[in-house]
């Protein structure tokens, strides 16, 4: 299915008739040619738009007054749509009319499918920020453009009768934020296997009765989720089939390589400082420069001798990540656990494979990274008898004022960081810590992983103002990884004829079978 | 009782008169062929084996009834582990190109564990229970089965004693095996009012309107909650958990924010009746290994499979007469039992299936 053989040239107004509608779910791919530069850019500004809904994901409760703000703000900044009743050819300051936003939407949707469909992970991020910025989309929609955005997608859902809303009435009543009992009669319910709304399940939002969900019409959002996350996932595993056609394009495939490595930032799990640091060290480093996150887990784990699956993950990978070799950290654990119930031949047999594992040494060989910030907030919460996650998110503010007190924060720091989890803002909060156990005024980095928090503690206590400048050479390298995509441009050749080529074959990759 | 009788050290020489005369094998593999109506299900199971000296072999797999009961009684495992059902046979993983070899389907399952409890019980700790503190997982499974079956519209339970500190469910339903991992760790949150760790002192919070699953909850453990918590446990005799108890009604914390008498007493007014129930579930509310469910591949303790320390067989549980199963009276494989001793040893299996039997025919419903 080769573009240039069907090329279906869209009539002198494309715009207007492809761009009409303010929401799309994505279903056909961009037929028409665009330049590299405006690839590139488009790319570039996505990625960037997608960075921001994964940070304020973090720091926002999603679709809260402040979280909508500054997706608004972002989206206007990158020339996205944002105000999506708009509906006009009015141009505003930046120069793009609506249809025009709508169109890079479109066009810079698809040329990140192609860069993040080539491994489980980078889909996964896709995926989930995507959907979440769909979702923000979707809820900015007036109830009648929501209709019209089901109706025009084909999207039919089941709803249930008077009679058995009658009967569920108390239930769906106590199950339904937001459903009042005025309300309840006069409105759709949806009833859809509650495979269809998982979001609404893990939540306990929504009546769940033998199998089925009732979901509340202001709600539909989360079926329409569903969708458009199966849909997209679906889509992704074709794109990634029709890899090779990318890759052996020697103009595109620079280009994507940059675009899918641009999202995790630095990794830490390429080990420069292997050997550096010595067992000995390791309870001084962890009252010095380990996040609260790994100071808490190493004190646990000399405490009990143990530490349960989620605390060795987080922690052993953060380990290896500070430079400690696989046989360090081989006798690092086992001399921990064989002093509490674990004798050595039981941890040879249960333990070690696990740690050789994260060195990428036995299984899948997949080289794990250490968790970043993100990662440790987000997923996995401590259960009972858990150590791991993020103390700024996971423990009581009590537990956590306790624990400041006890290392020393004056009052009125610690005041400064229980403002700030009250507002969500659990990086920040660390952040502010390590200013306050450093003795700085201002960091210049924005926190987001432990492994970097550990090595900017390091640079501080290393001093020197030589290694100060090399510290801000280091800093600048590894920037928030956006500025790194946008380097992009400068890297690409920029002679020749090619460089303008008309992507031709870009929708060849993205057609199904 | 039978607990004092049994010898871990003699276990070699029980365990292969136990999978050669006891060990249920058809009953077990009719379980898991589910009827034989997709092809390779069984073939492709994982089976793993922890062996004496806690080697640990993963990967089993068998081709029939026939290979899996040769090979139990060759190995003779101390403990047989269940995993997933897989794209290719688990025995060949090695031969499939790699990627490929992926676990398609299992049943749901919940573990729950008496030591995940130790803060809120005092008659015992870590891997000890007694009969006081077993309340727990009579609770769980009346909570869960009920859940499982109303909410999520499961038919097909399985409810196994672990052997030692806690009780297993196998969800058999077709739907409940073809469950992805986030629909999975959904059923699991849904079910889960714990939340947090270590350093999480006050558990459960509930917010208004309460679920209708919450309600049904907090029905059942109404049902047991004077008894346990003050007779059995006496969490409101002693200092300790007084305070403890005190702590989770937060009414200090409060009042710090509050002064004036009239406003405190409407905070008392206004607290009391949710405090109730969140101290309620705090104390007696299942705790979920979210983690044991949320994987497919995860492996689990196989039904009939022995415990090594305690001599306990996992056995079925009949939710029938749950109130009545003791975990301390369940079959053991002891030395105690003269195995030679044919009419002996021949009531013993019959008194275990009978028990069984009830279960297994629920599993039988689903083959269909
Ligand atoms: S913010 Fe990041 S580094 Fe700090 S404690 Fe939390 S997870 Fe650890
Ligand atoms: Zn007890």
């Amino acid at each position: 299915m080769q573009f240039s053989e069907r090329r279906k040239r869209v009539g002198s107004r494309p715009q207007a008739e492809l761009y009409g509608q303010p929401l799309q779910f994505y279903g056909q791919p961009p037929l028409e040619n665009i330049s590299l530069t405006e690839f590139e850019t488009f790319a570039v500004d996505r990625l960037k738009l997608l960075k921001t809904v994964e940070n304020v994901g973090v720091s926002y409760l999603k679709g809260s007054p402040q979280y909508v703000k500054k997706l608004v703000a972002e989206s206007k900044n990158l020339n996205f749509p944002y105000r999506l009743e708009a509906n006009d050819d009015r141009k505003c300051q930046s120069g793009l009319s609506e249809p025009d936003k709508r169109r890079k939407d479109h066009i810079s949707h698809f040329i990140l499918r192609l860069a993040y469909c080539q491994t489980e992970d980078l889909r996964r991020w896709f995926i989930q920020q995507e959907v979440d910025l769909f979702r923000y989309r979707f809820n900015d929609l007036s109830p009648k453009q929501k209709l019209e955005f089901l109706h025009r997608n084909n999207l039919q859902y089941d709803t249930i009768g008077i009679e058995e809303k009658k009967a569920l009435k108390d239930k769906l009543l106590n199950s339904s934020p937001g459903v009042s009992g005025i309300t309840v009669e006069d409105q759709d319910f949806y009833k859809v296997p509650f495979q269809d709304a998982l979001d609404l399940v893990r939540t306990r939002k929504v009546y769940l009765k033998a199998g089925y969900v009732y979901i509340p019409h202001q709600e539909i959002v989360t079926i329409v989720l569903n969708d458009f996350r199966t849909r997209l996932s679906k889509a992704l595993a074709l794109t990634a089939r029709s890899l090779p056609a990318v890759h052996s394009d020697e103009r595109l495939q620079p280009l994507l390589n940059h675009l899918s490595h641009a999202y995790v930032g630095q990794d830490y799990s390429i080990q420069k400082n292997v050997g550096k640091i010595s067992l000995e060290q390791i309870d001084s480093l962890s009252g010095k420069s380990y996040p609260l996150c790994m100071r808490h887990l190493h004190q646990a784990l000399r405490e009990n001798h143990h530490l349960r699956h989620g605390g060795r993950m987080q922690y052993g990978l953060f380990l290896k990540g500070i430079g400690l070799s696989l046989e360090q950290a081989l006798q690092f654990w086992r001399s921990e656990f064989i002093r509490g119930k674990v004798d050595a031949d039981k941890f040879d047999k249960a333990y070690a494979y696990s740690i050789r594992h994260m060195f990428g040494k036995e299984g899948k060989r997949t080289d794990y990274t250490p968790y970043n910030c993100m990662k440790v907030i987000l997923s996995n919460p401590p259960s009972q008898g858990d150590y791991h996650g993020c103390p700024f998110r996971h423990s009581d503010p009590e537990l956590l004022k306790q624990k400041l007190q006890f290392y020393k924060v004056s009052p009125s720091g610690i005041n400064q960081i229980l403002e700030l989890v009250k507002g969500m803002h659990y990086q920040l909060a660390c952040q502010k810590y390590f200013e306050l156990t450093h003795n700085i005024e201002d960091t210049t980095f924005s926190l987001n992983h432990p492994n970097q928090y550990f090595l900017e503690s390091q640079k501080v206590f290393g001093g020197g103002r030589d290694l100060k400048r090399e510290m801000d050479a280091t800093q600048k390298a590894k920037e928030n990884s956006v500025v790194k995509a946008s380097n992009v441009k400068q890297e690409l050749p920029t002679n020749g004829p090619e460089n303008v080529a008309e992507m031709e074959d870009l929708d060849s990759i993205f057609q199904e079978p | 009782m039978p607990l004092s009788d049994y010898d871990p050290a003699s276990l070699p020489d029980l365990l292969p008169l136990y999978y050669r005369r006891l060990f249920p094998f058809s009953q077990y593999y009719r379980w898991l062929n589910y009827g034989g109506v997709q092809k390779n299900y069984f073939q492709n199971r994982e089976f793993s084996f922890t062996l004496k000296d806690d080697i640990y072999v993963r990967y089993q797999s068998f081709s029939s009834q026939i290979e899996l009961e040769k090979e139990m009684q060759k190995m003779n495992p101390y403990k047989i582990d269940i995993g997933a059902i897989y794209s290719h046979r688990p025995n060949q993983h090695n031969t499939v190109k790699s990627g490929s070899f992926q676990a398609l389907e299992k049943e749901l399952v919940f573990d729950i564990d008496m030591t995940d409890y130790d803060d809120v019980r005092s008659c015992c700790s870590a891997a000890d229970i007694c009969s006081k503190c077993w309340t727990l997982m009579t609770i769980a499974i009346r909570i869960l089965d009920r859940a499982l079956r109303e909410d999520f519209g499961f038919k097909h339970l399985l409810w196994v004693y672990s052997g030692r500190r806690g009780v297993h469910c196998w969800v058999c339903d077709e739907a409940a095996r073809k469950l992805t991992v986030a629909a999975r760790s959904a059923v699991a949150e849904y079910l889960s009012l714990i939340k947090g760790g270590e350093e999480t002192m006050k558990k459960v919070v509930l917010m208004d309107p309460i679920h209708p699953f919450i309600r049904a909850s907090l029905a059942v453990v109404n049902k047991y909650f004077l008894r346990y918590a003050l007779q059995d446990q006496d969490i409101l005799g002693q200092k300790e958990s007084v305070e403890k108890v005190l702590a989770l009604t937060e009414l200090q914390q409060h009042f710090l924010n509050e002064k004036k008498p009239e406003k405190r007493w409407e905070m008392v007014l206004d607290q009391a009746s949710r405090k109730r129930k969140e101290i309620m579930l705090q104390y007696c509310y299942p705790r979920l290994d979210v983690n044991v469910s949320k994987g497919v591949n995860h492996l689990l303790k196989s039904p009939f499979s022995v415990h090594p320390k305690t001599g306990r067989i996992s056995v079925p549980i009949d939710i029938g007469n749950l109130d009545a199963f003791d975990p301390f009276a369940v079959p053991t494989i002891s030395l105690d039992r003269p195995m030679e001793a044919e009419d002996e040893e021949n009531a013993e299996e019959t008194k275990e299936n009978d028990k069984d039997a009830a279960d297994r025919r629920k599993i039988r419903g689903d083959e269909v």
